[in-house]
Parts: structure tokens; sequence; C-alpha cells
């Protein structure tokens, strides 16, 4: 027995690597999640090159999608250069034909994990994100027949009592990333861990957003122009990360999501998350194509 | 005198309004074990019914429909809170949901059944609110402040875990979750059995107190006779499955009809 | 004119005991009336049904045959046949039953559960508390005891609590089961002025009593009940 006669010939992979039957199912899937926003959506996650939790989901969803005139950023954290982002970026533009970039303008699709780009996205544009944990009541409801009768009676008073439970042993919600969201005023879905920074770029947006969970088989979608709000007390407002009035050392961009870098002397330093943002700016004063674009925030204060 | 005389002595003439609660025929079996065999029950608004019978009488499972948690093989259950009023049993799960979160409080004899343990006491009430869609915090806390000051809790506790406090406090926590929405119907299964009989006496007082202010419509069951004469202003004695006799408290307890319910009452007096 | 409270007829009572395989005799064919303001004294020897007569009216006995007809101000009803929730009503607000025996609650202050009667008919806790401390004072009660709790007391003063409790509110029809048992002498000249009021209200009363010298002026009639030689305790009735 050698290794040649275990596997099996070479042969030429499907277009996009996933099998057409594969990308079906995918497509009907996202249909349906976008006609019932924020409700998740069963689907059978194919095995693809990659281990289950890095980033599976996203990736399946973007196979499908993509075709050779796809332009596709892929980030990690907001970084482009990441191992990470680098090996799906390369595996998505090998298996399909299509074009990579770094910059959110010029994307048609990009694969995010945990972060969505600073400036505005279009109608044109679709963002990928990465889900490790699609349900929001798994804190609140272990098990996951209950959880799914709790999604159909619309039953989220588990969700707000958690809030409580935070504002009343902590004197303020503690939920950081993944806060909960109302998708249309009917189902509540975790916006992967995106900061509560990122939350309001989901509100009535012009782009459409797919999560994907690759682990937990799950599919579920923001349509463009649907209220995306996250769950709060009517009497305690909803608070995004106080980085407002944070400056990048690196390219002296201020008012957007940043990245906490400690240093030797217990200090702490502030580089910009979105990374392909502050590589424009630093590189703006000489080459005019690196425009920014419009963004969502604007020295720190949400520009709506 | 027949058991079925002992059931509908006759129809009330004076009380013209219709029972809060009114049950007809309720069947129901688990496999060949016959749970109840043709129960009905009434509770006219702001009385308090006992149930009494010992265990696998059927008491708990007639109170598990009452509070809509399960469905019998057969019968009608309708509550008189809404001009409509359609056969609870037959309507949808989820509008069964919907009209026990908002009209049925119920406390259970296990805490563990009826509160979070790990949330904090004002929190298990709180949630009660959240389901009817109160949004506001301040009012959140204002409100099951309320309900377990009124339940006699010490509201120093209110942000303590049900799994610090005493028996007694956590029947006193469900009791203000129950109560919270002033639900039209309060079911209390063996609400105090399990606790020290002093605590249970001060248990008892707190909801005889909240009943005659509330005027809150009551359905208790008991093992303990004590209890029921303690709160129940009429009572129904089951056994096997069946209402073997029914009448005002003090009627059945000191002349009982049916030769079961002089066992029972001689037995424990 | 007075109008009737009560009509009874045919009344009769007895007990069957199961588990002794067994029925025991009350009474039998009762039949009497009883008029607005008048006071009817039951009398006849001890276990001759006295007690039993009267908690078959209050249908804490349910009758075996017969009828007690009861003239409510919400119209005429047989107590003896009515609906148990209707008779719970009539409870609350026409019939009351006095005994010697206090029903008391743990931690409830005398003078709230004196008061108790009051509240559930719809007055003003503070007036119902202002009324109750009144009739405490009448029936002897000392100050200190109205905030304390009956459960505490001493039998002779639960039992001026309880009396204060169950003649708070004027009644249609007041059943008396030795109200005065064990009652100190000013207690029960306290009683005794207190029954003339409801009497003169037009309470319609009838009752046993241990010491009967306490209430002679007030007693209209007579009641006999006394032992016929029919099994155990079976009775009749003169009038």
């Amino acid at each position: 027995m050698n290794l040649k006669s275990l596997s099996k010939d070479w042969e030429a992979v499907s277009y996009g690597f996933l099998d057409a039957s594969a990308k079906r199912e995918l497509r009907r899937k996202m249909l349906k999640a976008v006609a019932v926003p924020g409700c998740q959506m069963p689907y059978a996650s194919r095995e693809v090159p990659m281990a289950r939790g890095w980033g599976t989901g996203g990736l399946q969803v973007s196979l499908t999608l993509m075709n050779p005139q796809t332009i596709v950023k892929v980030i990690d954290q907001g970084a482009d250069d990441s191992v990470n982002a680098a090996s799906i970026r390369k595996f998505l533009t090998r298996v399909t034909g299509a074009k990579a970039t770094w910059d959110t303008l010029d994307a048609t699709l990009i694969q995010s994990r945990h972060r969505v780009p600073e400036e505005k996205l279009t109608k044109d544009q679709i963002l990928v994100l990465q889900v490790p944990n699609p349900e929001p009541l798994r804190s609140v409801e272990p098990n996951m027949s209950i959880a799914r009768q709790m999604h159909a009676d619309a039953d989220y008073s588990r969700m707000w009592l958690q809030l409580y439970e935070q504002i009343v042993r902590s004197g303020r919600v503690m939920q950081g990333a993944s806060y909960p969201s109302m998708v249309n005023g009917r189902h509540v879905m975790t916006p992967s861990p995106i900061p509560r920074w990122d939350v309001p770029k989901l509100h009535m947006a012009e782009h459409l957003t797919i999560l994907s969970a690759g682990r937990e088989k799950r599919i579920f979608a923001v349509p463009p122009h649907t209220r995306v709000e996250p769950l709060v007390f009517s009497d305690v407002p909803y608070k995004v990360e106080e980085h407002g009035n944070i400056t990048c050392t690196r390219s002296a961009l201020k008012g957007f999501f940043m990245n906490e870098i400690p240093n030797d002397d217990g200090t702490s330093s502030y580089e910009v998350s979105d990374s392909n943002l502050g590589i424009k700016a630093l590189n703006a004063p000489e080459d005019a194509s690196q425009k920014i674009g419009e963004t969502w925030y604007q020295d720190g204060e949400w520009a709506q | 005198m027949s058991v079925d005389m002992k059931l509908e002595r006759s129809a009330p003439q004076f009380i013209t309004h219709e029972p809060l609660l009114h049950m007809t025929n309720i069947s129901k079996r688990y496999g060949d074990v016959v749970a109840l065999d043709h129960v009905g029950a009434k509770v006219y608004p702001g009385e308090v019914l006992g149930i009494v019978g010992e265990s696998g009488s059927g008491k708990s499972t007639l109170l598990r429909m009452m509070n809509l948690q399960e469905l019998p093989d057969q019968g009608t259950y309708h509550l008189d809170i809404e001009t409509e009023k359609p056969n609870l049993f037959d309507m949808d799960r989820y509008a069964r949901l919907q009209l026990r979160s908002r009209h049925i409080g119920i406390v259970y004899q296990n805490p563990h059944q009826g509160l979070l343990m790990k949330h904090t006491s004002s929190g298990n009430v709180a949630e009660r609110l959240l389901i009817a869609g109160e949004r506001s915090f301040a009012n959140l806390r204002a409100k099951a402040s309320d309900a377990l000051d009124a339940s006699e809790f010490p509201l120093e506790r209110m942000d303590a875990p049900p799994i610090e406090l005493s028996g007694g406090m956590q029947q006193r926590v469900q009791l203000a979750k129950a109560i919270a929405l002033e639900p039209a119907l309060l079911l209390l299964d063996e609400p105090t059995t399990g606790l020290d009989v002093s605590v249970q006496a001060l248990v008892l007082d707190t909801l005889k107190r909240l009943q005659q202010d509330r005027k809150i419509t009551m359905v208790i069951v008991s093992h303990d006779l004590g209890v029921i004469r303690t709160m129940a202003d009429r009572v129904m004695v089951m056994r096997r499955g069946q209402v073997v006799e029914q009448g005002l408290v003090d009627q059945v307890f000191q002349d009982p009809q049916h030769a079961y319910t002089q066992q029972l009452v001689h037995a424990k007096l | 004119m007075t109008e009737a409270v009560l009509n009874v007829s045919g009344l009769t009572k007895s007990f069957q005991m199961h588990h002794l395989d067994n029925t025991l005799h009350a009474f039998r064919d009762v039949n009497f009336s009883l008029k607005q303001g008048e006071f009817v004294l039951l009398k006849g020897p001890n276990g001759v049904g006295k007690s039993t007569l009267l908690r078959t009216i209050y249908r804490t006995y349910l009758p075996v045959d017969g009828q007690v007809m009861f003239h409510s101000a919400r119209g005429d009803i047989d107590l003896a046949n009515a609906a148990d929730i209707d008779v719970a009503l009539l409870r609350a607000e026409e019939i009351g039953f006095v005994t010697q025996f206090l029903v008391a609650r743990p931690r409830v202050a005398a003078e709230e559960i004196v008061a108790e009667p009051l509240r559930l008919a719809g007055v003003a806790p503070e007036d119902a508390l202002d009324q109750a401390r009144h009739w405490l004072n009448v029936f002897g009660v000392k100050e200190k005891l109205w905030k304390a709790y009956p459960t505490t007391f001493s039998g002779g003063e639960q039992q001026k609590v309880n009396l204060a409790r169950a003649l708070i509110l004027p009644r249609r029809l007041l059943l008396l089961d030795e109200p005065t048992a064990s009652l100190d002498a000013g207690a029960r000249a306290a009683l005794t002025q207190r029954l003339d009021e409801l009497k003169k209200e037009g309470v319609a009363m009838i009752g046993v009593f241990h010491h009967p010298g306490d209430v002679a002026d007030l007693v209209d009639r007579t009641i006999e009940l006394t032992i016929v030689s029919e099994e155990r305790r079976p009775a009749d009735v003169a009038v």
C-alpha cells in the first residue's frame, strides 16, 4: 500500500472549489436568509481546505458568490495582512480567478472576521462576516431546541434579562463584541464578534451583509435598508467603545476604532484597526489614488 | 349523597357573573395510568380554591393544565379574562404561551423550577415584566422592588441570587415573580411544602394578606390540610384522578361526606 | 312590620360515618322561623345538637333533608341547597357565626384581625382600624395588646378579640355558639350590650349560651331541643 493507491487521481476541481450542488444549496439558503432578515438558516456546511473555526462559513459564502469579475478584500480584525486573511485571499483568487484588493472602495465582496471597514459600504458591495457562534440565545438557553422555539416565539426576554443583570451587578452593560441586535424588528441576531462600534454600520445600510458560521452550519443575513437595533433599555442608551478621541500613532488618523498595543513601560499606544485605512492615510500625500472614502464615523462621532 | 350531587349542588343564584376559571370534563392518561378522569373545576373571581389529595391523585397534573403547561386528552378550559373566551386547549402553542405569561402566575414547590437560581432575585421578577414588554430599566427596578416588597421580601437583598437565600425567601421571590404582572389567576403548587413550620406560617400569612388586599383569584394545591384550611374558601378533594368531594372548606373538613375524605380528615385531626 | 329572616322547615341532620358503617342522627324535622330583630335562645341538654343545628344553618354541616330559607337582601335562598359560592357570599355579607374560638393568624395584630371584616367590606383601612380599636376597648382588651399578636394571648383575651371581630359588622343574621363561655363578667356585659344594640338595629339572632342569664332580657323566644329515644343522639324540637 502506498499513498498513491489511497488517493484519487488528479482532477480539476469545480469552479470556485465547491461543487455545483453545494453552491446551489448555499444560494438557496442565502436567499432564504435575505428573505427573513436575522433568522438563522441551517445549511450543510461543506469541507473546505481549512479547519472549521477559521472562517469556513465565510469562505463557503464567498466561494459561492464570486465570479471572475469579483474584486475581493479579506480582512481579519481589520487587517488585510494577517496570515489568515492572506491565505483566504490567496485561495479565493486562485479558485475563482477573481482579483484581490486591500482597498475597501474597490472591493465588490469583503470577507471579514470581527470588523466592518470604516469606509461606508455601498449598494454594489457585499460584506461576508465569519461567525463563530451564531446563536445569541446560547448564553441564556443552552438547549438549542428550546432556543429555536424562543426565536419562533420572538421570546427574547432572557436577552434583556442578561443586560439587566449586567447593569445591576456592574453598573453598566458589559457586553462588548457580539452585541445582540434586533433585525427588522423580529429576530435577534449576534452580529458576529464585531465591536459595538461596528453594529450601527449594519443598520439601514446600503450594502448586503451575510453572516455565516461554518462549524455551526448557520447562515443569516442583513439585507440593505434593514433595521439593526442593539437591544437597549429605553432609559439606558447604547454606547460604542470610547475610541473617538484616540489618535493612531502611525497614521495620525483620529476618531476610528483602534487596536490597543501595550508598551514595555505599561502604557498603551493605539493603531487604527482598519489597517488599509491607515495605509491610505500614510500614502495619501504622495499618491492621489489613495483616496479615503466617506466614513461612517467622522471625528469619532456617528455621521449619519 | 352521591358524588354527582356533591360536585354540582346547584347553580349559583346570587353570584351572577361567570367563573373566572371553568374547566370541564378533563381527562388525561399516561399509558395505562389514568391521571385525570373527567374532572371539572370552577373558580370564581377573588376566590381561593384548594385542591387536596395524596400524591398521584392528579392534583398537580390538573394544576399544570390550569397553567397551560400540559394538554389533556380531552376537556375544555375557559378563563373569563377577555370578551373572547375560546377553549384555551384549542389555542395554538404561541397564543397559549402569551396568555399564560400575561394572565397566569405560578409558584412551584421547588424554587429551582420557577427561578433562575444564579440571576439576581430582582432579575427573576424583572423577567416577567420583560416578557410583558417593559423596556425601561428604571421601571423594571421599581416594579420588581414593588412586587418583592408586596411579597414581604427584604429589599436590601433584592439583588442577591436565590441560590444564596433561604427556602422561605426563595418562595417569596417566586411569589413576587408570579404577582409582578398582577395576574388574573395565581396558581400555587405546594408552595410551603419543604419549609420549616414557622417559615411556612409566615409565607402563608403573606399569601393570605396579598390575597385579601388584591383580591387575587388563587388555586392552591397541597397535601397539607392545614395549608388548605388556612388559605382556601372552597376545597376540592381528589383521589385517583377524580374529584371525590368539594365544598366550602369548613364543611368539607368538619362534615366530610365521602369515605375517603372522612379518612383523610380524621387521619389529620 | 318586621319581616322574616329565616324559615327552617323539616331540617334534618345525620352523620354517615363510613369507617364505622354507621349513621349518627343529630336532629330530625326541625321547624322554626326568625324575624328581623328577633332573639331566639336555643336550649337543651348537652349533646342534644344545639351547636350542630347552628352549624347546619351556617352550612358548616350539610343538611340531609329540609329547607333553610334565608330571606337575604339579595332575595330568598335555600341555604340547605345553595351553591357553595352563594353561601360564601352570604357569610361575607349577611350571616355571622360567633363562637368562643378565635381563628387567629400568626403575625397579624389584634386590631388588624378585628378590622378585617370591615376592610373586606370596603371600609378604608384607617377607618376600619379606628372602629376596631373602639370595639377592642369595649370588650376590655387593653390598649397595649392592640398591636400584639393574639396567637400569644390567653384564651380569654383571644375570645374578646374574636367577639370584637365577629360583631363589628351588623349582619342580617347572627348565629351565636356559646360566645360567652369562659369570658369574664365585664366582657360578658359588653357582649350583652352589643347584642342589644344589634337587636335594635334589626339583626336576627339565634344562639346557645353558657350563661343564658346574660341575655335573658333580650330573648324573645326559646327553642328547646330534646333527645328522643332513637339511636344515639336524635333530637326533636319544641317551641
